[in-house]
């Protein structure tokens, strides 16, 4: 059991002080133009209240769009190599969800599989994730279903649940401790309740599924959901556990540079080979690939799925290809 | 005759393979559905939060295998379905619009010149928000229109939502995926998003019927749909004529008129 304190909300803004006086950024949800972004705040007034999610996800701070990782410049008889230093700056996440805060193993069993990615690493190193549970959710949430839940701890350094006139705080782990020392003086002794936390029922059995979907990879019911699917990128970058990349040579005769860039299974450009082959040749492969990777793939060589429920690739998707609902359908594939 | 019964009474007659229209979907909205048998078509919906143009489905090659379809067709379908045809890349026998009025009778509209005429009746394309934008957008300096797109496109993450949800996207190999050469660069850092939707503007300039999906579309909120809006009205005031609007449309920017008003060109 973690430890559990009380934080009222001056006690959270003056920990937000404490943590720019140690050099630290932090990144948090605001209200921007009406949307809901991750934005570098300084105080607690700045952040978003009463969303339920970011557009985009919290990744793109370990896991960037776009990043250089070497550059390199050619004369006669000579090539010189630079290898890119990672930008890796002391960062507090604050005020994600329990969904995205588990995220970050889904991209860590990646970056760490076998190689251990020296970019993904020196960030995480470097970031520190105070979590808040959810009190709110919205029609395309299914963390439950997914092993996760409104309040889970798991990804979180320090994870907050509203309570009366602030927040209860659990410290998880030695980042998490590292924070409260900063200023032990504002963690009061857990007194108040914590706000009861959004109900999100389970919507399907994730073993189960997990388990017969070897039988199901020809089912037609693949290609029949992904008719209304439209091929773009949408799901997979606004996804916390999505970690495909693609890498980039921009280069001329005499230099270059190489990098390393979001992909999506759902692009055809994805698997198309060399040869003009191309193995998954209509979108129902590639949808079909995206559940696979997450429920089938993710479980069977890293021992979890690749999915926390957040339900942003529903909210982002353009026609709405919500994964709850089709990975439901998957369990009872009846159709009239 | 309702939407529901007409679907029903046209999968049963074999006369189309699907009949492409809405249905109800996460949290009160409408999205795209393909009725493919009798019994599916008590599904279909169709009001006013149905919004998006179904015309960019009739060319994907997912959709053409199915055969003959129907589509529930909002006014920014039709234009883009004409425009499709302008472009030769669908036959009037490809497809059956069907227009949907008020009172929720389906009217089937079997041929380009029903379609012009039904337009006819229609509202012009562009909303009073996004004429207000573009009013905007249009009095702003250069200088200030160059730092309102550079901000925009600075959120851009290149997932392409916009080109994919355009009916007039429908290039099965877009220059954006072209790599030899690799034309655009493909990593989402300011030049390639910048040259994407430079490119993908000049595209679409007296061809983008002006539906607004690609604005849409965008899951982080960038009002694209301005930029191929913008060249829209510049095709328009320039040479007379709006995409979409019949069947036999020369393309404004690859036609050659021996009476063009230009003396540059003679």
């Amino acid at each position: 059991m973690a430890d559990q304190f009380q934080l009222s909300s001056a006690s959270l803004d003056a920990l937000f002080t404490a943590l720019q006086g140690d050099g630290r950024r932090i990144l948090a949800p605001t209200d921007r133009d009406g949307r809901t972004e991750l934005n570098p705040v300084q105080t607690l007034g700045q952040v978003a209240r009463d969303y339920v999610q970011t557009a985009l996800s919290a990744k793109e701070t370990v896991f960037p769009k776009v990043e250089q990782l070497l550059s390199y410049s050619m004369a006669p008889g000579q090539v010189e190599l630079v290898d890119a230093e990672p930008r890796a700056l002391p960062t507090v996440l604050f005020g994600i969800r329990p969904c995205e805060a588990g995220g970050f193993a889904a991209l860590d069993a990646v970056f760490n599989w076998d190689t251990r990615d020296r970019f993904f690493n020196a960030r995480m190193e470097q970031l520190a994730i105070i979590g808040v549970a959810c009190t709110r959710k919205d029609d395309a949430c299914f963390c439950t279903s997914v092993g996760g839940g409104p309040g889970s701890t798991r990804g979180s350094d320090i994870l907050l649940t509203p309570a009366a006139g602030g927040f209860l705080a659990q410290v998880l782990t030695d980042k998490g401790r590292a924070i409260q020392a900063l200023a032990p003086e504002l963690f009061a002794p857990a007194a108040g309740l914590a706000a009861p936390l959004a109900e999100v029922p389970a919507a399907f059995d994730h073993a189960a599924l997990t388990a017969r979907l070897p039988e199901l990879f020809d089912s037609p019911i693949w290609d029949d959901q992904a008719l209304r699917c439209l091929g773009c990128g949408a799901c997979a970058f606004v996804c916390p556990a999505c970690v495909c990349f693609d890498i980039q040579e921009e280069a001329d005769k005499k230099a270059g540079r190489r990098l390393r860039a979001w992909d999506s299974c759902g692009f055809a450009m994805f698997t198309l080979h060399a040869s003009g082959h191309n193995p998954r040749p209509a979108q129902g492969a590639r949808w079909r690939q995206r559940v696979y990777h997450k429920f089938a793939t993710y479980p069977d060589r890293y021992g979890m799925l690749g999915c926390v429920g957040c339900g942003k690739c529903t909210r982002a998707c353009p026609v709405d290809m919500n994964l709850q609902e089709h990975l439901t359908q998957a369990m009872a594939p009846v159709e009239s | 005759m309702d939407l529901i019964e007409k679907a029903e009474q046209l999968l049963q007659s074999g006369d189309v393979k699907a009949v492409l229209g809405f249905e109800a979907g996460t949290g009160g909205t409408r999205r795209p559905a393909f009725a493919r048998r009798p019994g599916q078509a008590r599904r279909l919906v169709f009001d006013d939060a149905c919004v998006q143009n179904l015309a960019s489905y009739v060319t994907r090659k997912e959709t053409r295998r199915l055969g003959k379809v129907a589509v529930a067709a909002r006014p920014g379908a039709l234009r883009a379905l004409l425009q499709l045809m302008a472009e030769r890349q669908i036959q009037e026998q490809d497809v059956l619009p069907l227009a949907v009025d008020a009172a929720g009778q389906v009217a089937e509209l079997p041929t380009a010149q029903a379609i012009e005429e039904h337009l006819a009746l229609e509202p012009g394309p562009v909303s009073a928000r996004d004429r207000e934008l573009l009013d905007r957008l249009g009095k702003l300096s250069r200088a200030e229109r160059w730092a309102f797109w550079q901000g925009e496109l600075g959120r851009c993450v290149k997932c392409y939502a916009c080109r994919n949800s355009c009916p007039m996207c429908y290039c099965e190999h877009c220059t954006m995926d072209c790599n030899r050469p690799q034309w655009v660069p493909v990593p989402s850092h300011a030049l390639g998003n910048l040259e994407y939707h430079m490119v993908r503007a000049m595209h679409l300039a007296g061809r983008c019927v002006q539906c607004g999906d690609c604005g849409r579309a965008c899951p982080v909120g960038i009002p694209i749909h301005l930029l191929t809006f913008n060249a829209e009205e510049t095709v328009h005031a320039q040479f007379g004529q709006r995409a979409g609007a019949s069947a036999k449309l020369d393309y404004a920017l690859s036609t050659f008129r021996p009476d063009d008003k230009e003396t540059f060109i003679r």
